[in-house]
């Protein structure tokens, strides 16, 4: 449940299950999203991200469980779940060759924006979007980043309270993606809550919560903070040195090493105890003639997190299987 | 480990027009021999571009690009014999297996028969694909395409691979698997120029140029490249994330201050100088926050900072 | 049903289309192109027939004959023959399509008995033309009948005894039953491969590009012949496989009977695979799209084929101008040869000219194909 504001969660997915033929989609996946959270989905291509989406939004029905937005059943009135909400996906959400305003015209057109309401919707999503002297531009002549948010603009023309992102800020400059999510935050503290999904793992630290979605199934959910201090299991150490291969080799099957990689110049080592492990390591090493120059513990990134989690669920569908 | 002073790769001041956007803008780096160069930059800013007048497929507009001695703008097609190249979008046959494609390429690269079998069976082994021999390549998940596409790039050992985005959308663990893969090229003595829009993977480079607009922003190590962060990173763990950072805005010697799930990171000149007066001024806000830390800049931190300081260094 | 939605749909597609200049150029400017290039091109009436005359009696009746057939509208007299042999000639030369024979007791019969008959000789290759043909003979023949008949009034106050003092006996060379299906077979034939060879191969090229795996070929050291050439084999083959199917159709379902060699269907089938394989080719390498390249295949292809190629509507009919823009057709050639290896039995080297002609289209093509692909992205 969501800390940030009391009151019922806009959208709740209980049991949820999505299968294509004999493929499972969609793998029991429970979830409660709050008003004006942020919650991030992160996994990668395939693992059902879009799936759930698509289930939220009525364009899929579940082959079994129950999804709420904003108090409907959307398996039993979908028509009804897209009034109140909004969508925006990468691959697309605007018509590339109409300009600006008749984008948003046409989407206020299908939202059917009150007319009274619909030029200070419209100038409300220029402004955000920062693309007042720009009205008439063809949307194929803007770069990337505008793009991005008149998209969003017209996402949110019709106030809904609830926003499903679908990776939208995939191909985007790093300036622009962080003025981006600042959008996503302000919108947020109106009581929006929005579901945003990406393969980017280290978007999650935007986000208030994240979950972690693997091949159909929800592998951890929690606030970045509390993933990468619990989920980890252990702590990361930085290794470098010369003759990393033989190095590697003597760490893997060391005791209180978890796990250990090379990355750029270096060894990643995550171990059960960093402090052992500080005093532990080099002496083993020096044992074998080898000399590391620097070892030090770092902070794990949610990429780090991430990918210790997936390895130990796969491994433990292997073993099931 | 560097047998010849002479870089493997040289580019310089390589120019790409699309109608009138310039998307390669005076472009210029060297590659060593046997290293992993990263080409690091967001979407935009002339990656593919550069990795296809690499490879030959594209001219540039003006510029030069020298692989191992050749002339490859001049002589593309002798500059092809010498690189392989895997493309953003793989050149897998998605109607062949997994056999079939790498067989295509053994043939298309006139590997001798007797060479190709088992080759083939080493690299489909080394990238765990052994059992998927005979599956069509359109029916691979998106980690297992990625191993196929380095897979039949490397049937025929080549001594230097172009590889463009080819982690993009691919699961962390096949991510990790891929770099595993690269890393024992590397011990081979194969030199890697690899291009990818995720800047935190430009810490797994030994050297990589950092391109913005068409430009190299930056070009040297990873280590080398933090050491460039003006200032430092503070972390602002607080509830009010957007109250904490108007109340910590307009203060001196702190710069962006970005919006993060569990409050604010904000750029500072000085940490240490700089977190007191941070605290004091949330406190006189009245802003709950839990903890002010120094945190570690990441590459993209790097990156944005080094972009408002102006152009960058070269 | 929300009219508002409506209209805003109706809105953007209104915006869309006109700013699509490939659409408009689709709904406005080929009906308008077609309209006026069909409308003259196909053109079912018969007027200026080419007649060959062999005047075996050489008098002034005779001559009188021949006149009327010169000014009729849909006769023109294009040769003088001495001998049955040169008729034979004259019509497997496509000099003309009607030989009239007026046998050397012409004036002799009419004086005698009052009747005397005119020989007509009709290339019914062409059904349609053949028919029709006679008729228009029989007319004129009809008409100087009747003149014969006023100046035997004038000259002795009566009639000759016969209503009918004339009557043309037809033979039909080459299509004797008449049988239109014998003609529009192998026509049909020829038609079948000129639309579905381009198709074959207008996906070849262009859909590697779509589906990414043109970059990565291009950045290795294979030659555009070597890909041309490797592409066009299985093509070939397939393409040899469904004109024997065809071919065999015909001769065999549809029992139209096949006069030629084997050699010489399997030497021009050949050529013409090659053309219309790298017309297919050619466009896909020009056109980076696979929906685009396969509808101008269609286009470039379908309606010339039916309308054009002589397939259906004789080309000699058509006006002088679309005359010589069939010339550039190239199932015209075929068309050509099929109808003439069916129903003629004709040899390689009286099928000389259209097989040149596809011999220089096949390489033209084949060349301009090579050249064309550059093995870069821009």
């Amino acid at each position: 449940m969501n800390a940030r504001e009391p009151g019922e969660p806009q959208i709740i997915a209980e049991e949820l299950i999505k299968r294509f033929g004999t493929f499972v989609a969609v793998d029991h996946v429970n979830f409660r999203i709050g008003r004006g959270e942020i919650m991030g989905f992160l996994g990668p291509n395939g693992a059902g991200k879009s799936t759930i989406i698509r289930i939220l939004c009525g364009l899929l029905r579940p082959s079994a469980g129950r999804a709420l937005v904003a108090g409907i059943d959307v398996a039993a009135d979908p028509e009804r779940v897209r009034e109140r909400i909004g969508y925006m996906s990468q691959k697309f959400s605007l018509y590339r060759d109409l300009n600006v305003e008749e984008n948003l015209r046409f989407f206020g057109g299908i939202y059917r924006v009150p007319h009274n309401e619909l030029a200070d919707r419209m100038r409300f999503a220029i402004d955000m979007a920062g693309l007042r002297g720009r009205e008439k531009a063809l949307v194929s002549t803007l770069a990337g980043g505008w793009q991005q948010r008149l998209a969003l603009g017209c996402a949110v023309l019709h106030r809904p309270p609830i926003l499903f992102l679908d990776e939208p800020t995939s191909g985007v400059e790093p300036a622009s993606r962080r003025r981006f999510w600042d959008l996503i935050h302000t919108l947020a503290a109106d009581g929006v809550s929005v579901l945003v999904s990406t393969h980017y793992m280290d978007e999650a630290e935007y986000c208030h919560r994240a979950a972690l979605i693997n091949q159909g199934r929800l592998i951890a959910v929690g606030s970045p903070e509390e993933l990468k201090h619990t989920a980890l299991g252990g702590e990361l150490l930085l290794l470098e040195g010369d003759s990393l291969g033989p190095t590697l080799a003597a760490l893997t099957d060391a005791p209180g090493v978890l796990d250990c990689s090379v990355f750029g110049n270096a060894l990643h080592v995550l171990v059960r105890d960093a402090a052992r492990s500080l005093t532990e390591l080099p002496a083993l090493l020096e044992q074998k003639g080898l000399r590391p120059t620097r070892v030090e513990p770092i902070r794990a990134s949610l990429e780090d997190v991430f990918v210790q989690l997936i390895a130990i669920d796969m491994a433990q569908r292997r073993q099931a299987a | 480990m560097k047998e010849t002073h002479r870089p493997i790769v040289e580019a310089s001041g390589l120019i790409k027009r699309f109608d009138t956007v310039a998307a390669v803008d005076g472009l210029s780096f060297t590659v060593e021999r046997g290293e992993i160069f990263g080409l690091v930059g967001p979407d935009g800013a002339g990656k593919t571009a550069t990795m296809r007048m690499l490879a030959g497929v594209m001219q540039p507009d003006a510029g030069s690009i020298v692989i191992d001695g050749i002339d490859v703008v001049s002589d593309p097609e002798t500059g092809k014999q010498h690189i392989s190249y895997m493309p953003q979008r793989f050149g897998l046959y998605e109607d062949l297996t997994v056999d079939e494609n790498i067989r295509f390429y053994a043939d298309l690269f006139e590997v001798p028969a007797r060479d190709r079998e088992e080759r083939a069976a080493r690299l489909l082994a080394a990238s765990g694909m052994s059992q998927f021999r005979s599956r069509l390549a359109g029916q691979l998940s998106g980690g297992m395409k990625q191993k196929l596409g380095l897979s039949c790039a490397l049937v025929h050992t080549p001594r230097i691979l172009l590889l463009d985005e080819p982690t993009t959308g691919v699961d962390p663990v096949s991510r990790r698997d891929f770099w595993r893969i690269l890393y024992d090229l590397r011990e081979e003595g194969v030199t890697i120029v690899i291009s990818t829009a995720y800047l935190d993977e430009a810490e797994r480079c030994n050297r990589l140029a950092l391109l913005h607009g068409g430009r190299v922003l930056y070009c040297d190590t990873p280590a080398a490249l933090k050491q460039h962060m003006p200032g430092a990173i503070v972390a602002i763990s607080s509830p009010a994330g957007r109250e904490a950072r108007a109340a910590i805005a307009g203060l001196e010697g702190v710069g962006d201050a970005l919006l993060v799930g569990d409050g604010v990171h904000a750029v500072v000149d000085n940490a240490v100088l700089r977190i007191p007066q941070l605290r004091e001024a949330l406190q006189r806000a009245n802003v709950p926050f839990a903890d002010i830390a120094v945190g570690e800049p990441s590459i993209e931190d790097v990156f944005i900072a080094l972009l408002e300081n102006g152009r960058g260094l070269q | 049903m929300k009219l508002r939605r409506l209209k805003a749909i109706a809105v953007k597609e209104v915006l869309q289309i006109w700013r699509d200049p490939r659409s408009l150029m689709i709904a406005l400017l080929l009906p308008f192109t077609q309209m006026f290039l069909l409308g003259y091109g196909v053109n079912l009436d018969l007027k200026h027939l080419p007649v060959c005359t062999f005047d075996r009696e050489g008098s002034q009746l005779s001559q009188d004959l021949f006149k009327h057939f010169q000014a009729s509208q849909y006769f023109t007299i294009a040769r003088n023959v001495q001998s049955y042999s040169q008729v034979v000639a004259a019509i497997d030369n496509a000099d003309c399509s009607i030989a009239i024979v007026v046998p050397p007791d012409f004036s002799e019969r009419l004086n005698d008995s009052g009747t005397a008959s005119v020989q007509a000789i009709i290339d019914a290759t062409d059904d349609n033309t053949a028919n029709i043909a006679f008729g228009y003979a029989a007319a004129v023949v009809n008409g100087f009948s009747n003149d014969v008949q006023v100046s035997w009034i004038d000259r002795q106050g009566r009639p000759l005894q016969q209503v009918q003092p004339m009557v043309v006996q037809s033979r039909v060379w080459f299509n004797e039953d008449l049988e239109s299906r014998n003609f529009i077979i192998p026509g049909l034939v020829a038609a079948i491969m000129a639309l579905v060879g381009a198709q074959l191969t207008s996906l070849t090229i262009s859909r590697e590009w779509e589906r990414g795996t043109m970059e990565l070929l291009i950045s290795t050291p294979v030659r555009p012949s070597e890909l041309m050439i490797g592409k066009l084999i299985p093509y070939l083959v397939l393409g040899w496989l469904d004109a024997a199917f065809c071919l065999a159709i015909a001769a065999l379902w549809f029992g139209v009977p096949y006069r030629g060699t084997l050699f010489a269907l399997f030497v021009t089938t050949s050529l013409f695979l090659f053309v219309v394989l790298s017309i297919g080719y050619l466009l896909s390498v020009l056109i980076r799209s696979q929906v685009g390249a396969s509808q101008i295949a269609l286009l470039a292809t379908m309606l010339p084929t039916m309308l054009l190629s002589g397939y259906i509507f004789p080309i000699d009919q058509m006006p002088p101008v679309i005359r010589d823009i069939t010339y550039l057709i190239y199932a015209r050639y075929y068309v050509t040869i099929v109808k003439d290896l069916f129903l003629k039995g004709s040899s390689i080297v009286e099928l000389a000219t259209p097989i040149l002609f596809l011999i220089v289209y096949a390489t033209a093509v084949m060349v301009l194909a090579a050249h064309a692909f550059r093995k870069r992205l821009d």
